[in-house]
């Protein structure tokens, strides 16, 4: 570990005089790995000088998982009992959009964990979801973020949203040689575009994508449901506050059909964690705030366990 | 060995001084660049900034070397494992082999700066050509006449300044006598950054166009003369007098009027120090005046 660090390995850059902008000298045998690299992309980076960093690098003959069944006749088995995320809503709202993920994760028919969390800042003005092996999601959004980050502070201004949209797909379609042997991750992507002002959502598949989508989007096991929901929740227009509730409606709606999304933890007070990013950038709904939207949505489904009603007929 | 560390000399002693310097709220970065692209002045990490003078390409190269360096410590270990320590001393390995490897010795002078949790966690680190390193307690003036900058900065430093006093005594440092022709200066020809302790995450930014003007507003002496040498003059109302400045404010442990950083000369400098070289003479390889117009690269 670190052997680029104390000059032992010139690394793939630090030989490279033309990429040095100097043109002479200590190319070669400083202890500059790093220096002459003019790469804006950290992936690149990293895939090129310690590509065993990448998110859900699968080795030829696959390693043993730890924690997981030894096994070796059912290394398929093994994979589908990692922990698995689930259900992402998001819906573009007046002036932004909302993402709001449920706390459950599964490991085959188990529930692995209650309160893990989904949603995640990526900059100032996206954010994103995932739903799929945990392990290799957590990797993706930490990934992700060095990412939008590393570009800034090499070339002193931030990608555009259809910028780091893209650089999400290379980064899925990556992972593509793991998902083919179970290790699935598959990303929901949302921000503000500061150029038109309004908030937009980004889908993809294991191959990559990204694929635009209008107004709202779920992703994981209870994306069906959630998606249902939103159909009949969803108004163009509409305000935060009211994307926030439809959200948490949605999420509701799909843990009460999927076994593997989960709903409102009244007694750990474990609820959904929901964002909005807006012209005023990121912004995680503090526990209290997002209690509460669950809180209303439980209150409103005693009297009414389906939820509100659409309206039949329009007009 | 001489020949290159006279080399490197020359070529930085031939651009202006850049400062940082601690403020209550954080860590202040100053320098006169009149490009507002091509930065002297730059983020490397959450908590970690930069500022460089010398030859723009290859402080830059540098720059974008030292964000790849934490971005890869951070995402292979955590964001707090990230150092000014760490990197400050991947810079001076870089630099020692460059000087002592290259026919060509790098003309740059960096500062790496880290806003602590509080005034006594804050670091400042500058590394010379050769690759010395030296920890420098409260403030830093470096490049161009950093001798004649340091002492008018150390004049007029104290413990626990606000921003505006920290911006006035940053600006009154580099109008010093010797540091360029033109000391009065304008808001298009400053960088200026900081590193707010304040702030979670990312702490740096940049203080651009309108909060700039209102700093310099702040910090110009009332009348429109000279700026003279004299800091009672320079110093705004309601700003307190560096010479009456309270002693033993704040939390700070290190008393920066009583541990001078040994900053003149230069650290284990082969030569004589870099005050005396006279910044004359046409010697290859362009000033930072013009901002790395020989640099290439554009942004």
């Amino acid at each position: 570990m670190g052997s680029y660090f104390d000059g032992s390995q010139p690394g793939p850059f630090g030989g490279d005089p033309r990429a040095s902008g100097r043109g002479q000298g200590a190319s070669g045998g400083t202890p500059s790995g790093f220096l002459g690299l003019q790469t804006s992309s950290f992936t690149d980076f990293l895939a090129s000088h310690s590509p065993g960093l990448l998110p859900g690098r699968v080795v030829p003959a696959a390693p043993p998982i730890p924690g997981a069944d030894p096994d070796p006749r059912a290394p398929g088995q093994a994979i589908r009992d990692l922990p698995h995320a689930t259900t992402i809503v998001a819906a573009v709202c007046d002036g932004g959009v909302v993402l709001a993920g449920d706390r459950r994760a599964t490991a085959g028919n188990m529930i692995a964990k209650r309160d893990v969390e989904k949603v995640f800042r990526s900059d100032e003005f996206s954010g994103m979801g995932y739903a799929g092996t945990g392990s290799v999601g957590i990797e993706f959004v930490r990934l992700f973020q060095v990412e939008l980050e590393h570009y800034e502070k090499m070339e002193g201004r931030s990608l555009s949203l259809e910028g780091k949209a893209n650089r999400l797909a290379f980064m899925v379609r990556g992972n593509l040689a793991a998902a083919m042997q179970g290790l699935v991750v598959v990303p929901l992507f949302v921000g503000y575009d500061e150029d038109s002002s309004q908030g937009r959502i980004f889908s993809y598949d294991v191959a990559g994508g990204p694929y635009e989508e209008q107004r709202f989007y779920s992703i994981g096991s209870g994306s069906l449901f959630a998606r249902g929901a939103l159909k009949k929740l969803y108004t163009d227009g509409m305000s935060a506050a009211d994307a926030v509730l439809a959200c948490v409606q949605a999420l509701y709606d799909a843990a009460d059909d999927d076994s593997a999304t989960g709903g409102p933890d009244l007694p750990r007070r474990i609820f959904p964690v929901v964002a909005t990013i807006t012209a005023d950038g990121f912004r995680k709904l503090p526990a209290a705030e997002a209690a509460q939207v669950a809180e209303q949505v439980i209150r409103e489904r005693l009297a009414n366990p389906d939820g509100p009603p659409a309206a039949l007929r329009n007009g | 060995m001489r020949d290159k560390a006279d080399y490197a000399r020359k070529g930085i002693a031939r651009g202006r001084s850049c400062v940082a310097l601690q403020y209550a709220g954080g860590i202040l970065l100053v320098a006169p660049n009149p490009s507002s692209a091509l930065h002297k002045i730059s983020e490397i990490y959450d908590r970690i900034g930069f500022a460089a003078v010398g030859r723009y390409n290859e402080y830059e190269n540098l720059r974008k070397a030292g964000v790849t360096y934490a971005d890869i410590t951070g995402y292979q270990f955590d964001r707090h494992d990230v150092t000014a320590r760490g990197i400050a001393n991947w810079y001076a390995q870089t630099l020692g082999t460059i000087f002592t490897e290259s026919p060509k010795p790098f003309e740059v002078e960096i500062v790496v700066a880290e806003v602590g949790v509080s005034p006594s966690d804050d670091q400042i680190y500058r590394i010379t050509f050769d690759g010395s390193v030296t920890d420098e307690p409260g403030f830093v003036a470096f490049g161009g006449q950093a001798d004649q900058v340091s002492a008018a900065l150390k004049e007029r430093y104290s413990d626990d300044m606000s921003l505006s006093e920290a911006f006035a005594a940053a600006l009154a440092a580099l109008s010093a006598p010797g540091n360029g022709e033109r000391p009065e200066f304008a808001a298009a020809q400053l960088e200026v950054a900081i590193l707010d302790r304040a702030r979670d995450h990312r702490t740096f930014r940049r203080i651009r166009a309108a909060r700039l003007e209102e700093l310099l507003a702040g910090a110009r002496p009332a009348p429109a003369a000279e700026p003279a040498e004299d800091s009672s003059d320079t110093a705004p109302s309601g700003t307190s007098a560096p010479g009456s400045a309270p002693s033993g404010t704040g939390p700070s442990g290190s008393a920066p009027g009583s541990s001078t950083p040994p900053s003149s000369g230069g650290p284990s400098g082969p030569s004589s120090p870099s005050g005396t070289e006279p910044p004359t003479g046409p010697a290859p390889g362009g000033s930072d005046r013009g901002t790395g117009l020989d640099g290439g690269s554009p942004l």
